[in-house]
């Protein structure tokens, strides 16, 4: 029974690395290639989860709901959902330089949870919304859980394929030319208020995919899952430490930053009741201290954006040969 | 071609160009001259809808475009280079010229899934493309490198490889000499000499070399102040005793020891 046990929390491990991977590549998007601040993931990720939960929930007293469609029609709708919102805010704040944007968006997170918090009638208040069907949970346990894991890799890889194809594409190019100068990049035909609210309103739509998986396999959401700590912040470390402007290196990150937060909870589960409490906060300092000494020693993460930028100095051998090659293969020096 | 017609612009109290008129004709490289601090960047930022100007008009092929932003009059023709490079530090040399050119399928989110074989055969277009543009540069060895770990001159070099990526009308160039070798120089010069005479661009070039000026440029424009002092051909304007005080002075002081 042991081993089983074990089983079990390495999917349940797994699922929860997929789902943030999905939300580390969502503000990869907006952050590694764009060089958008959104300091507001928790906010998307909730109207997400929000959105999916009242389509695909039965029905229940004093809120919204009872539609109980599909799963998968809750997941588009919750891509859907998130984007609408993210288009009027991007339209206003993306405005804004960096600092400001990252303002504007904890503002504009917290001001989505408290109007879930509120608005009772919609998201059924602080009680939140129960019973939000997991697909394939007539199964065992353990076959949910595979079963479910098995969802959440594949939108992942679509995700990620998604993401890929695009800034492989002549856009990437172009939005990695805007995050690099802005001025030259205007000077150069590119719409730059246009372009940003573009890759605003897609990785804030991907946000509200990978808040919808969440409340899926919780089968609740309530607003406390609305945490800045855990849905915005944690993403954001997952991303630098792992390397932003690369797909690879955020989902590294999202892998080491999830098994040392989840195994600091092992530790601090097993002292005695009155350390446990204190040792909880001990767990944001590690996390915290992990990203100091990862900006102050390498600041580009972990897997940085190309290879190449840290071996510029010896591309003689590869010059000659890369005619037919936009992009030279980054594999070999790393 | 271009008409700027009593153009102001203030930081602040301070007038960094103040009231200042000139036509550029069509096929003409004009050079602007001046000082340190004559205004002359912030002109080319004004005409290339960098910066919105206090006062006063500006018209490019007959229509008013006083208040068109950089993309926009990119997309009608107008391309600038900057003084101090621009360069997409992140992206190879070769990304820095292929992002350039206007109308790309691929930019478009849906292009890439719906029409991949027309994104792929303008990519291979603009590929070639960058890459004679390179070829001419003598840049090719660097192609796949950061454009950040380009040395000054090069960066120099890729800003003006970028005015060649797209069918230009006006390009402005903010002194494209500096930190660039003489060798290269003077193929710079005639690179130039060859958009304008044979493709029919129009230049406008800020320069402090005298050389480059005399040789290219008809008719030069100084500015001192914020302002034009005097318009005319090369001789002329170096002859002028204003142009002495305000920004030759030194030559005279030179020729009286």
């Amino acid at each position: 029974m042991e081993l089983l046990g074990y089983l079990n929390y390495a999917v349940y491990m797994a699922i929860f690395i997929g789902i943030y991977a999905i939300l580390a590549l969502a503000l990869n998007i907006q952050w590694g290639f764009t060089g958008l601040f959104n300091a507001g993931v928790a906010g998307f990720f909730a109207v997400g989860a929000y959105t999916s939960a009242i389509l695909t929930s039965a029905a229940a007293e004093g809120r919204l709901g009872g539609y109980e469609l599909p799963v998968i029609v809750g997941w588009l709708a919750s891509m859907l959902a998130a984007g609408a919102i993210a288009w009027p805010i991007g339209k206003i704040c993306l405005r804004f330089r960096s600092d400001y944007l990252a303002i504007a968006t904890i503002g504009i997170a917290e001001i989505i949870r408290l109007v879930i918090k509120s608005e009772g009638w919609l998201t059924g208040g602080a009680r939140g919304i129960s019973k939000i069907p997991r697909p394939f949970s007539d199964f065992e346990y353990l076959y949910t859980q595979l079963s479910y894991l098995a969802l959440v890799m594949i939108a992942l890889f679509l995700v990620y394929y998604m993401i890929e194809r695009q800034l492989k594409a002549p856009w990437g190019r172009m939005m990695r030319a805007i995050r690099d100068n802005e001025a030259a990049a205007n000077a150069m035909g590119k719409n730059i208020e246009a372009r940003r609210l573009q890759a605003f309103v897609f990785g804030s739509a991907i946000m509200g995919l990978g808040g919808a998986m969440l409340a899926h396999y919780y089968r609740s959401i309530t607003p406390e899952a609305i945490d800045p700590m855990i849905a915005t912040f944690l993403v954001w470390i997952m991303l630098i430490l792992g390397g932003s402007g690369n797909n690879k290196g955020a989902i590294l990150g999202v892998v080491v930053v999830w098994i040392i937060w989840s195994m600091s909870e092992f530790v601090t589960d097993s002292l005695p009741a009155e350390y446990a409490i204190k040792a909880k906060y001990l767990r944001i300092f590690i996390i915290g201290l992990l990203l100091q000494l990862v900006l102050r020693f390498r600041p580009e993460g972990i897997l940085p954006e190309t290879a190449k930028s840290s071996t510029s100095t010896s591309d003689q051998q590869t010059s000659n040969n890369n005619k037919g090659e936009a992009e030279p293969s980054p594999a070999q020096s790393a | 071609m271009l008409e700027v017609d009593q153009l102001t612009m203030s930081f602040g109290g301070f007038k960094a160009v103040c009231d200042c008129s000139f036509k550029v004709q069509e096929g003409t490289i004009t050079g602007l001259v001046g000082p340190n601090g004559a205004g002359k960047t912030t002109l080319f930022n004004l005409v290339a809808g960098a910066f919105q100007p206090t006062a006063g008009k500006i018209r490019f092929l007959g229509k008013d475009v006083t208040k068109l932003s950089s993309d926009q009059l990119f997309h009608r023709g107008l391309v600038r280079t900057f003084q101090i490079p621009h360069e997409f530090h992140r992206l190879t040399v070769l990304e820095n010229l292929m992002m350039v050119p206007p109308k790309q399928a691929g930019e478009n989110l849906w292009a890439n899934w719906f029409q991949p074989n027309a994104v792929a055969r303008q990519e291979k277009a603009l590929r070639e493309k960058a890459w004679q543009t390179l070829e001419f540069l003598e840049m090719t060895h660097v192609a796949s490198q950061l454009a950040g770990a380009l040395s000054g001159g090069q960066k120099k070099l890729l800003e003006l490889g970028r005015t060649m990526m797209t069918d230009a009308k006006l390009v402005l160039l903010d002194e494209p000499a500096a930190g660039v070798n003489r060798t290269l120089l003077r193929k710079l010069e005639e690179k130039i000499q060859i958009l304008n005479q044979q493709r029919g661009y129009t230049f406008i070039l800020i320069e402090h070399d005298m050389e480059m000026i005399e040789k290219l440029c008809q008719p030069v424009i100084c500015m001192a102040e914020g302002t034009v002092l005097i318009e005319g051909d090369f001789q002329k304007v170096r002859q002028d005793p204003r142009v002495l005080e305000a920004y030759l002075g030194e030559v005279v002081t030179h020729g009286e020891a």
